[in-house]
């Protein structure tokens, strides 16, 4: 028996994300005896990039490095998974939850008669039944979810479990999986990815900005602060809708839900339409000139004052620090 | 082309969460229902495509007879017809499950949703109804264009875009910029009163994840404020007392 993960990685890297996700699985196998975790991972990476799975807590990784799987087409991402799953007798697949993780596992749900919890915050209650705990409507609640199927499919949230990095480098085995046509009836004709940045959804500290900027040549001094901090950079909602930022860096209910330990809020006035994207985050720091904006009130701390003077004097601060 | 929108009946973004009957049912006393924010965006680019290709756009929602005023306003902003299957929608796989019966059954060839629902944010109904119905299923789709059979489409992942084509029939979960939310107009709300609504009976009933209890977040601390001539002092909190640097 045993666990098995879904590993994403990009540019050669596996994200953090995932392997977050076999840190769950990691301490899912302590907490249920389900046996060794296995990772799988599809497309072209380095072994050793691979074998460091390990430390966060893969006894095993199987590497299908066909090429057809190395962009992220979800129909034949979805079978590769099902066959690993099978070979390897597992009864829980957990992977994170992203864009692609979640177009594939909902499919997998259906080929493997897998009972599926997305957003999972932490590891499952089996005291009585399996009950998974949530985060819902936005993060504004929790649900706790019974699952009734044998098979699983834990969609893990950031920050749900600490990431382990003591393990020991994985055995990495090659798995060949066989793939048809039919799995790949769409075709992806062309990617743009910002490369060389922290992604929004994985980092650790994100700087958002809001219209309190006032215009996007004034970006660089946010860029400045989340350079010095290692932080993705974010935005509020009329910022992307007005131009200002790509729609991938708008923070919010209807665009990306951000989980970072710290979230720093400069000239956002806090719409309940952004807080919902922010408000798992560990601590928020809010720079308004408005004492009045009701992000003060989602925040941890806060300074009141102008964005143009506090900015550049905090990224010194910073600078100091750090 | 036949164009199936799947919507959802959800709290107002702004509603105040609460839960009752110790904690089991959603509280909605108070609360404005609205058809989902990224199912409002799905269903706008429907109307656009419907106009602009000819055929028929239908809604269909999961849920009991109080989502119905939402069914109607989704007719108001220019669906055809709808369908209401008669249950409270018990978890996703239920819901696929009624979705990809009475999507065979009409024999549609675009079946758009909202990328998630904003109650449960699950975002998988879509990938199911497509595994269920062995078609090609996306999602979260930002860009829609249809080409005779082909399907151009973008889909946002993380830290910019993939362009994709795919054949007709298709599944997407959607979400903004596909196309800008629609207002119904005054003629738009008339004629959804004689519009057709058909109730229909869900046609499986098993389960597999269904949410038995709910709890709210710890309430949040007063925020601390530092006088923004000395920032230094934030810095230290953040190191110190918070630790997240």
């Amino acid at each position: 028996m045993s666990i098995l993960v879904y590993i994403e990685h990009a540019e050669g890297k596996v994200k953090k994300t995932s392997l977050e996700a076999v840190s769950f699985a990691n301490a899912l196998s302590a907490k249920t005896g389900e046996g060794e975790v296995v990772a799988l991972a599809l497309g072209a990476i380095d072994a050793s990039e691979l074998a460091s799975i390990g430390k966060a807590g893969a006894v095993k990784v199987l590497h299908a490095s066909d090429a057809r799987l190395n962009d992220g087409v979800i129909s034949a991402h979805a079978s590769a998974v099902a066959q690993a799953f099978q070979s390897v007798g597992a009864k829980t697949l957990v992977l994170a939850k992203s864009s692609l993780g979640d177009a594939v596992a909902s499919r997998l749900a259906v080929k493997l008669n897998a009972g599926l919890v997305s957003n999972v915050v932490e590891l499952p209650n089996t005291t009585s039944g399996y009950v998974v705990k949530r985060s819902i409507y936005t993060g504004k609640a929790f649900a706790e979810t019974t699952v009734t199927t044998e098979n699983k499919i834990l969609a893990v949230k950031k920050n749900a479990v600490d990431l382990k990095t003591d393990g020991a480098d994985a055995a990495v085995e090659s798995i060949s999986i066989n793939l048809s046509d039919a799995d790949f009836a769409s075709k992806i004709t062309s990617t743009e990815r910002a490369t060389g940045e922290i992604l929004l959804p994985e980092a650790d500290i994100v700087v958002s900005g809001g219209r309190g900027m006032k215009g996007p040549e004034n970006w660089g001094m946010l860029e400045d602060m989340a350079k010095v901090l290692g932080a993705a950079t974010g935005c509020s909602k009329p910022v992307s809708d007005i131009g200002w930022r790509p729609h991938h860096e708008h923070v919010g209910q209807t665009g990306v839900k951000v989980a970072p330990t710290l979230y720093v809020a400069v000239g956002i006035s806090g719409a309940i339409q952004h807080l919902a994207g922010v408000n798992s985050s560990k601590c928020i720091v809010v720079i308004n000139k408005d004492p009045e904006a009701p992000f003060f009130k989602a925040a941890d701390y806060g300074i009141v004052g102008d964005a143009f003077e506090v900015v550049p004097k905090l990224t010194e601060a910073l600078k100091a620090e750090l | 082309m036949k164009i199936l929108v799947c919507i959802t009946h959800v709290p107002d973004t702004t509603s105040k969460i609460q839960f009752t009957a110790n904690n089991t049912k959603f509280d909605s006393t108070g609360v404005q229902f609205i058809i989902g924010p990224y199912d409002d965006y799905a269903l706008a680019r429907a109307v656009e495509l419907r106009d602009q290709t000819g055929g028929t756009l239908t809604v269909l929602n999961v849920g009991e007879a109080e989502t119905e005023p939402t069914l109607r306003k989704a007719l108001a902003i220019g669906a055809d017809d709808a369908i209401r299957v008669n249950s409270f929608p018990k978890d996703s796989i239920f819901v696929a499950k009624q979705i990809a019966h009475y999507a065979k059954e009409g024999g549609y060839d675009l079946i758009l949703m909202g990328r998630e629902s904003i109650d449960f944010n699950g975002g998988m109904v879509h990938g199911m109804v497509g595994e269920l119905l062995g078609m090609p299923s996306f999602s979260p789709v930002m860009k829609l264009d249809v080409d005779g059979s082909t399907v151009k489409m973008a889909r946002e992942i993380e830290g910019g875009k993939e362009y994709l084509e795919a054949q007709l029939p298709l599944i997407a979960g959607c979400q903004e910029p596909i196309a800008e939310w629609k207002i119904p107009n005054m003629r738009g709300i008339m004629s959804a009163r004689t519009k057709p609504l058909n109730v229909v009976e869900p046609v499986a009933q098993d389960t597999q994840a269904e949410a038995t209890s709910f709890q709210l977040p710890p309430a949040k601390g007063a925020v601390k404020l530092v006088d923004k001539d000395n920032v230094a002092e934030l810095v230290k909190l953040l190191k110190n007392e918070a630790k997240v640097l």
